[in-house]
């Protein structure tokens, strides 16, 4: 082989195995690091694995912010209408965190079924929906129509 | 009266762009130089349509006009002028004509900048760019336009977004435009040069301080943005891997990768087909950014409430622009010939190492952004993918890239022997796994793994780029005429490497060694933390112009002496109701100090947020010293000697191949 030709196949050998590496790390992370979202009702039908970390989201509930007299622990239940889901977080909220808005909390279950979540996010906008909430509304919307054909007026 | 005139000249503006974008491509194809000619009067003309229609939307905020129903949703006329005049780009419809404008400007500077270009470039040029405001202003027409009246007239406006309301939003959008913007003169160049099929060292010379400038600006607007996201959203952070961030920094990837591979193009006349790919995947990725900021898809602290039409209208776009340019590159790239060979041991491997990592970067933040859609799409469930992904991805492929940023100055074009390359660099390299051991020892008294790789890796730029200067030195006369006689593009190369390894060392020294602590304090206590003590000295009212605030005063001291007072605010903004946090900040070279107010815990005490942030100016620092050294570059005297007499200095340049 002339050392025009092996210096190119070298050049190509290397920029592969690169990019072959680099894919493989990627899955690797990518595999590790993927947050699932479920709305309060899945979570309440305990389709969730423990210990696992994912997403919830829905709606803060009414009157069920409580914080402790001590720290900063604080708990609120999310609500998508039939089903809600306490939520516990020790640290600051975002400024746009309120009764009645829409939020999506990231974190895990413990053993009592309460959500202890690391990360709280709520959007800058107030008119601002994440997707994901404003879709879980709607699909529980629709089963409890399902369950109870007789509730709608 | 005026906002319809305003409509009329946005409509004007898109005949105009579809005859910039028509006649002059036509003369260029059937030779008709009349044709080509209208080229530069139509871009003028469609820059001044636009130009009057963005200066009737700014005087709609300036006069606050609230019978137009974009200034009502974005404006309030207690909003202070400087706001109500960057509320023209607070919101979706007037961001889309800033980005029109913004085109139409680049479109005239070409114009005006090209007089020595042949005619026939220049046309084509145009022409593309034509078409992409086209599709830009059919858009901003057909789904948003920005001058729709409202009836009945409200008494007063929505407000701007308070977290809008704020200087480096004044700022940050149209930098980040101007380079998303200006992505599009290299796209229009590549296209043109491959519709002519002239892929010369030429026009690699043409479109370089072009693709530089755009770029410098796309450094300049992520920094902003960064810089803003640091002290506004009163987290502390200042990159979250967030989607739209993502959006920005792709493009910036892939420019980064074509400004590399355009120095080859030019010096070398090799990698011109991967080139022009480049550009037309830099710009391609522009789009996609601004479809994915603006259909609002993915769930990001910076998206909006939005409307779906728009998104499709956006990605239809995308898909043309992609489609038919991949089309042209597939009929005109297997003509086109590199003719530059080198050998394994060059400053082209060095170059195509960068390329490679860059590339291999994108795409895998381009996986870690898209990969909750693409799932969504596959009704496999909704996913977010966290931060975690993108660092464990992301650090390991810049590791190799900074190092070989350090290296490939040294190595000579084509050829190049790897004994006098490793005589050459053992020392610097010794000494900078010496230095790099030592600094985080001498500044913190602690070692972490990641901490000491950054500072090897930094100091070796540094060091290397002495190394480059003291070799270029060594035949000079004397030090100062040496000095004097190494190129702008050159200093500009070398301020551009220094910046990053600067902004290197601010992301690994305030990633390991910040102290950071959420607090429950009440006036009169202290909060220690690390050396500095922070007393909550005592909480005031106050009243801004279109808020009221509660005003925290926390007095830092270091080792019983004073330091700094900060002052935190949580503003109430009175008309849209929304709450925001100012943060307050010490800053210094070394340190920052930074509290934010959180909540009131009702017992009089707050939670409060406190920071102890080395080193975290120089990432942003770094990115000045980049934009700075490109715009050296982008000064360089050959790019306005080319312009004079272009053949001739192409066979300068090729003797020369600095």
């Amino acid at each position: 082989m002339n050392p025009k030709r092996r210096n190119r196949l070298l050049v190509i050998a290397l920029v592969v195995s690169g990019a072959g590496i680099a894919v493989a790390l990627a899955m690797v992370a990518l595999s590790e690091n993927i947050n699932l979202f479920y709305s309060p009702t899945e979570v309440s039908r305990g389709a969730i694995p423990q210990g696992k970390t994912f997403r919830v989201g829905g709606l803060v509930r009414e009157g069920s912010v409580r914080r402790e007299e001590q720290g900063l622990r604080i708990s609120f239940e999310v609500t998508d209408g039939p089903h809600n889901v306490t939520i516990d977080y020790t640290g600051i909220l975002p400024d746009l965190f309120r009764e009645g808005q829409g939020i999506v909390a990231q974190g895990r279950l413990d053993d009592n079924g309460r959500f202890i979540a690391d990360q709280v996010l709520a959007k800058h906008d107030e008119n601002y929906m994440p997707p994901e909430v404003a879709e879980a509304l709607i699909k529980a919307e629709n089963e409890g129509e399902l369950a109870n054909p007789h509730s709608t007026p | 009266m005026l906002p319809e005139l305003g409509h009329y000249a946005l409509i004007l503006a898109l005949c105009l762009a579809l005859l910039q974008g028509t006649i002059p491509l036509a003369g260029a194809q059937g030779g008709i130089s009349n044709w080509m000619a209208l080229a530069r009067p139509l871009t003028w003309a469609q820059f001044m349509a636009l130009l009057v229609s963005f200066a009737i939307l700014t005087y709609a905020f300036i006069s606050n006009d609230f019978s137009v129903a974009y200034t009502a949703n974005h404006s309030n006329s207690l909003l202070p002028l400087i706001y109500r005049v960057s509320a023209v780009w607070g919101g979706h419809e007037g961001s889309l004509l800033l980005w029109a404008f913004l085109l139409a400007g680049w479109s005239l500077a070409v114009s005006l900048l090209s007089r020595r270009l042949p005619l026939i470039m220049v046309a084509r040029v145009l022409g593309v760019m034509g078409l992409v405001s086209t599709g830009f202003l059919s858009f901003l027409i057909f789904t948003s336009g920005p001058f729709a009246r409202l009836w009945p007239i409200p008494v007063d406006g929505r407000d701007l977004n308070p977290l809008l309301q704020d200087l480096g939003l004044v700022l940050h959008p149209p930098m980040l435009y101007m380079g998303y913007v200006g992505l599009s003169v290299a796209f229009a160049f590549a296209i043109a040069a491959l519709l002519g099929g002239r892929l010369d060292a030429t026009w690699a010379r043409w479109s370089r301080p072009w693709t530089t400038v755009a770029w410098v600006f796309l450094t300049l607007g992520i920094a902003l943005g960064s810089w803003w996201a640091y002290y506004e959203l009163g987290w502390g952070g200042w990159w979250f891997w967030d989607p739209v961030e993502n959006a920005s920094f792709l493009p910036w990837l892939v420019s980064t990768a074509l400004i590399h591979s355009l120095a080859v193009a030019e010096k070398r006349s090799a990698f011109k087909n991967w080139t022009v790919l480049l550009a037309i995947i830099a710009f391609s990725l522009s789009l996609l950014g601004t479809f994915l900021v603006r259909s609002g898809v993915l769930t990001s602290v910076h998206a909006f409430a939005n409307d779906p039409k728009r998104g499709l209208f956006i990605l239809m776009l995308l898909a043309v622009v992609v489609g038919v340019s991949l089309m042209i590159y597939a009929w005109r790239a297997p003509q086109v010939k590199s003719t530059g060979h080198f050998e394994l041991v060059s400053r082209e491997t060095m170059l195509l190492g960068n390329n490679v990592l860059l590339i291999v970067a994108t795409a895998s933040v381009l996986l870690g952004t898209l990969y909750p859609l693409i799932i969504d799409a596959l009704g496999a469930g909704k996913i977010s993918v966290g931060a975690p992904y993108f660092n464990a991805v992301f650090v390991p492929l810049m590791i190799p890239l900074v190092v070989l940023m350090g290296l490939g100055p040294l190595v000579r074009w084509k050829s190049d022997q790897a004994a006098r390359l490793q005589q050459m660099i053992r020392g610097t390299l010794v000494i900078s796994i010496g230095i790099g051991l030592l600094l985080p020892w001498l500044l913190f008294r602690s070692w972490e793994p990641m901490v000491i790789v950054g500072s090897i890796i930094a100091v070796w730029v540094a060091l290397s780029a002495l190394l480059d200067l003291r070799n270029r030195l060594r035949n000079a006369s004397s030090f100062w005429s040496g000095l004097r006689k190494q190129s702008r593009s050159f200093y500009g190369m070398v301020l551009a490497h220094l910046g990053v390894a600067v902004t290197v060392v601010g992301i690994t020294f305030s990633s390991y060694y910040s102290l950071e602590h959420d607090v429950r304090l009440a006036p009169g206590e202290t909060f220690v933390m690390g050396e500095h003590d922070f007393l909550f000295e005592k909480l005031v009212h106050h009243e801004g112009p279109n808020y009221s605030s509660d005003l925290a005063v926390i007095q830092v001291q270091k080792q019983g002496k004073q330091v700094a007072t900060l002052h935190t605010e949580k503003r109430l903004y009175t008309v849209t109701g929304m709450p925001m946090t100012e943060a307050g900040i010490d800053w210094g070279l070394t340190r920052d100090l930074y509290v934010a107010l959180g909540e009131p815990l009702g017992d009089g005490s707050w939670a409060v947020r406190m920071y102890y942030k080395p080193y975290v100016r120089w990432i942003w620092l770094g990115a000045l010293l980049m934009s700075f050294g490109g715009l050296l570059a982008a000064a360089d005297r050959r790019y306005r000697l080319s312009r004079q007499s272009s053949s001739s200095v192409t066979a300068n340049l090729q003797e020369n191949g600095i």
